[in-house]
């Protein structure tokens, strides 16, 4: 008889970690309150830098992971410790015992309408990183009007970096997502103008630099040093962004067919609900405390429960499967 | 007798200096109001009511209301009741002031005639009334919460001198009256008393030591009483002639802000009222220690106290003597010293007008000046726009791409001078517009607008009070949704305008309107005023957490308000959607098809 | 007579000649000012600004790089209006910021 392993969330981590405990030699059981895995990742289309598919590399995880049970549609009512053990009990009637239990939760978008100066849901042209990721996908968004579309502009840090958004922490990933959207919208609008409007230009991760040069000098990405204070719409429904250009000194404004708004990362309300049963505490930026933020980030204060990915803070993708992986070797290490 | 003698003095010093404190033209408006029968009658009914019977305490709280009535009115009584008995026996009129207080010790009368025994009787009555008060005002020092106030005022070393003096009074009269009951006669209460002390003490000795003591509890009260919080009792006699002759602050100082300061009681209402309350390091900022300080002249704490103050103007509504704890804030803000003096008269109108591009003069024409904050919550300025287009006004926006700032803010912080070139500059602007309304939706700009801009044949509305108009002339029609809402009365709009009714009733046209805890003048601030200079972002959270809290008493859908600035801070924490009173016009507005 | 070109002093600034005395009594006042992260938020959304020049991000660079002049003459066209107080991601009390730069600076 294999032993249970409780993973909470189906996304990538929860994904990779069930993958390296299937060949560990444990039962991993994956609990997913959506209905389909693969997280926020399987809502993209290509990842940066390599712009490999991001469908494709859930169908990897999923098909690696496919021994593993897997509950989708579900959310966990209740954990409670008994002696060495969890048990816990799921919206589907069904309870489990395990002596591990991994909290790959993840995080949750920011709600971009949160910050109603950036005017998203209040003007048509105005639409979020997923929203553009989604019609990367499908073509379908009515916002968009490919007849038309002779200017764009990026927004970084939506509600990140953002004491009024009560995020102050940095998302990480939205430089270089802005970079690999901007990108793709040259390819798609090559008559286009692309403004990217940041704050900190933090390119930190293998290639980022790279992707960053070629935005500029390939696409002629143009990069405005200041952030948006506010968005206002003219008789056409054309957006205008009004900001600093803090490197020139002055402000400036220019009209857009289409703002994108990159949103970010932001604490995941149902990872803390669900740690909360378990009194397991939040950091100061409210994601999950790990024991040990430098030496052991998959370990939590409590004896049994282990981290992956984003419910610590914000990750790349490499990141996080690294992550996915150290926690399925630290369980196996516990267990034995 | 020295204390009265030092207290009438005093008092009269004071009077005067204050009148004299007073700018010229206010000094002419307060003595033609003194003789104006019509303030007149209002100064005797305000006097009677708010100095001895305390109306507005017994409208917030029968007990508190009691306590202070029985005493205030109590003793007034005593001396008026005092002064008749003196009248009617000493036929040569008593020289002495002193004559009627200690009457029952110079002069054995009888009290076989009815009259006197009618006297006597009121005597105790009024008396006993007294005693109940002070019994009461005991209990109140002890557990304030049995009267329903969280906190009370920490009282100064003083006050406390006065506190007990003022205690020992009417226990050392009833005493001493006790005592001499058998010679000069007295009634219910002071004849028994004076049974029980024969029964067992049998002779006059101690009657000359409890007369004494009151005598000197009642001295001791009167020589501190200026130095004391008790000092409000004569001088709020002053401040409702001045109020009612309706004279505004305009000195930090002196004038009618010196004789608010000492009419403030020390009660501590403004205490539990404050918005800042929630947090324990701000109660020493109300207003009750602002004008403690301010007596004190203890400059640094006076500033510090004004400028964190959020101006949201409730201790001004609920202060049963009428003290304007905002208003003296931002005249305390007016003289303060800066080295760099802001000046906006270089703004050229001109070209403002010209990117507004009104388009001639014409009847009826309605412009919409946003204001600077609704620039960043762009929900309502879209519904306000829609709301006219859909009711076929003929509009314009005065600060489509940003104007200039109404002056209110700048005002707040106590800068006059600047916000009168605001004011100019913005007059040019709406004078060429040749509209003959002008519409605000935020009430910061309102304020203003209503109280110190000059746009003669320009009628000034917020838009809550618009869209009621709206309603009423059938000119949009609303379908009803089972939505609650709640209300949240913004401070500048409901305290600071007097606009409470419109909204309710607007939005009653949209959905059922629950109310919240708190409500109308009573209505928490959300914290984001901008009336707090020196509150930083992160000490304002609590505050604004408290007033959601009291918001969502009755559990609404949905929390409606009418100011950018209420808008945004309460979405930031709010559980549960926050929407401006346009918003829910528009969304539930029966269009043509 | 006007040589079309003058001896200026350097126009580099010298941070080892910056009296930052003044800054750090505003400091004192308002511990903020050391909070900003220079986004430009405060300057694009001023509603003076468009007027007067008037930048905040400017006039907290130019007052701790020493340019005091260019800071106090900035100043001089805040309207004290309180919106860059609500875009500032920082949340940076700005009008009290303003204010007390407003009490420690002089104008010429």
């Amino acid at each position: 008889m294999k032993e249970n392993i409780i993973i909470i969330g189906g996304g990538i981590a929860g994904l990779e970690a069930a993958g390296q405990l299937i060949r560990l030699g444990y039962n991993p059981i994956i609990i997913e309150k959506e209905d389909h895995l693969g997280g926020h990742v399987a809502d993209w289309n290509c990842l940066f830098p390599d712009m490999s598919s991001a469908e494709e590399l859930v169908s990897k995880l999923i098909k690696n992971a496919a021994e593993a049970n897997i509950f989708t549609n579900t959310e966990i009512l209740f954990i409670n410790r008994l002696k060495d053990n969890y048990n816990v009990m799921l919206s589907n009637g069904i309870s489990i015992i395990a002596r591990v239990v991994l909290f790959a939760t993840g995080f949750k978008l920011f709600e971009a309408a949160k910050k109603e100066e950036y005017g998203y849901g209040i003007y048509d042209k105005v639409i979020t990183n997923r929203d553009l990721e989604h019609w990367f996908n499908t073509g379908d968004d009515s916002r968009i009007d490919t007849d038309e579309m002779e200017a764009i502009g990026f927004v970084h840090c939506v509600g990140s970096r953002d004491e009024k958004a009560k995020n102050p922490q940095c998302s990480k990933v939205c430089c270089i997502t802005a970079v690999k959207q901007a990108i793709e919208m040259k390819q798609k609008f090559p008559q286009a103008r692309i403004y990217c409007f940041y704050m900190d230009l933090r390119m930190f991760g293998k290639k980022y630099e790279d992707f960053y040069i070629s935005a500029q000098r390939d696409y002629g990405i143009r990069f405005i040093r200041g952030r948006v204070s506010e968005v206002s719409e003219n008789i056409d429904g054309k957006v205008i962004v009004k900001a600093e250009d803090t490197l020139a000194g002055k402000p400036v404004k220019v009209t857009l067919d289409l703002l994108v708004l990159m949103s970010g990362m932001v604490c995941n309300p149902d990872s803390t609900k669900v740690a909360g049963m378990v009194a397991l505490p939040a950091d100061t930026d409210g994601f999950l405390k790990s024991r040990d933020n430098i030496a052991d980030i998959t370990s939590s204060p409590k004896d049994g429960i282990f981290y992956a990915g984003a419910c610590t803070g914000p990750k790349t993708i490499p990141e996080t499967l690294a992550e996915a992986r150290t926690a399925a070797l630290n369980i196996h290490t516990y267990l034995q | 007798m020295i204390g009265m003698i030092f207290i009438l003095t005093y008092c009269v010093i004071g009077l005067v200096r204050i009148i004299l404190q007073l700018p010229k033209d206010d000094r002419r408006k307060f003595f033609l109001s003194l003789i104006n029968p019509v303030t007149m009658m209002k100064n005797i009914r305000d006097i009677i009511c708010d100095c001895l019977l305390h109306v507005k305490i017994w409208k917030r709280n029968k007990l508190l209301g009691y306590m202070h009535s029985s005493i205030a009115f109590g003793w007034f009584m005593l001396i008026v009741i005092g002064h008749i008995e003196v009248f009617l026996y000493v036929p040569h009129r008593a020289k002495f002031l002193y004559y009627p207080i200690f009457f029952r010790y110079f002069v054995a009368e009888t009290d076989t005639t009815l009259k006197g025994s009618l006297l006597f009787f009121l005597m105790d009555f009024f008396l006993l009334v007294v005693l109940s008060g002070i019994f009461l005002a005991m209990i109140k020092r002890i557990r304030s919460r049995f009267f329903g106030m969280r906190r009370t005022t920490n009282p100064s070393f003083l006050d406390l001198v006065g506190l007990y003096s003022l205690w020992a009074i009417f226990p050392l009269r009833l005493l001493a009256e006790g005592f001499t009951a058998d010679i000069s006669g007295g009634s219910f209460l002071t004849k028994s008393l004076n049974h029980v002390f024969t029964a067992f003490l049998g002779n006059h000795v101690n009657m000359l030591p409890t007369w004494w003591a009151y005598s000197l509890a009642l001295g001791v009260f009167f020589c501190v009483l200026p130095f004391t919080r008790y000092m409000h009792i004569p001088t709020e006699i002053l401040l409702i002639p001045l109020r009612n002759a309706g004279i505004r602050i305009t000195n930090a100082r002196k004038g009618l802000a010196k004789a608010q300061v000492y009419s403030c009681p020390n009660c501590g209402l403004c205490i539990d009222a404050c918005p800042m309350g929630v947090m324990k390091t701000n109660i020493k900022d109300t207003t009750v220690y602002l004008n403690r300080q301010i007596r004190r002249r203890n400059e640094n704490r006076i500033e510090e106290i004004s400028d964190k103050c959020l101006l949201c103007g409730k201790c001004t509504a609920i202060c049963p003597v009428g003290v304007e704890g905002d208003k003296l804030r931002i005249a305390q803000r007016s003289i303060r010293k800066y080295g760099i003096s802001p000046d906006c008269s270089s703004i050229d109108t001109s070209g403002l007008i010209e990117e507004c591009n009104f388009s001639g003069p014409s009847d009826g024409k309605v412009l919409y000046f946003a204001g600077c904050m609704t620039a960043l919550t762009p929900k309502i300025s879209r519904a306000m726009c829609s709301v006219l287009s859909s009711a076929g006004i003929q509009y314009e926006m005065m600060d489509r791409d940003g104007g200039i700032c109404c002056g209110r803010p700048v005002m707040m912080a106590g800068r006059v001078e600047q916000a009168e070139e605001m004011i100019r500059k913005n007059t040019e602007i709406i004078k060429a517009s040749g509209a003959s309304v002008l519409l605000l939706s935020c009430p910061i700009c309102y304020k203003i607008f209503k109280e110190k801009y000059r746009l003669e044949g320009i009628r000034v509305v917020h838009h809550t009070e618009y869209l009621k108009e709206l309603i009423d002339s059938k000119s949009i029609r609303i379908s009803r949704n089972d939505l609650k809402y709640v209300y949240h009365d913004p401070c500048e709009l409901g305290r600071g305008c007097g606009i409470y009714e419109e909204p309710r009733k607007v939005i009653s046209e949209a959905g059922e309107l629950v109310e919240a805890g708190k409500h109308h003048k009573e209505s928490i601030c959300c914290g984001g005023s901008l009336g707090s200079l020196s509150l930083g972002f992160d000490k304002r959270q609590p505050m604004t957490e408290n007033a959601l809290n009291n918001l969502t008493a009755a559990s609404p859908d949905v929390i409606v308000t009418a100011c950018p600035l209420c808008l945004s801070t309460f979405s930031r924490y709010a559980d549960r959607p926050v929407e401006d009173i346009a918003e829910i016009i528009d969304k539930n507005m029966a269009r043509q098809a | 007579m006007d040589f079309g070109f003058g001896i200026a002093p350097s126009s580099a600034i010298n941070l080892d000649r910056t009296d930052l005395e003044k800054f750090e009594k505003v400091h004192d006042m308002e511990p903020d000012i050391y909070k900003c992260m220079a986004c430009g938020s405060c300057s694009a959304t001023c509603p003076a600004g468009r007027f007067t020049g008037m930048s905040l991000r400017k006039v907290i660079l130019d007052l701790q790089r020493g340019k005091e002049a260019e800071a106090i003459s900035m100043l001089k066209g805040c309207m004290l209006c309180g919106k860059c107080s609500m875009v500032c991601p920082r949340g940076i009390n700005t009008r009290h910021l303003i204010l007390s730069i407003c009490r420690t600076y002089k104008e010429e």
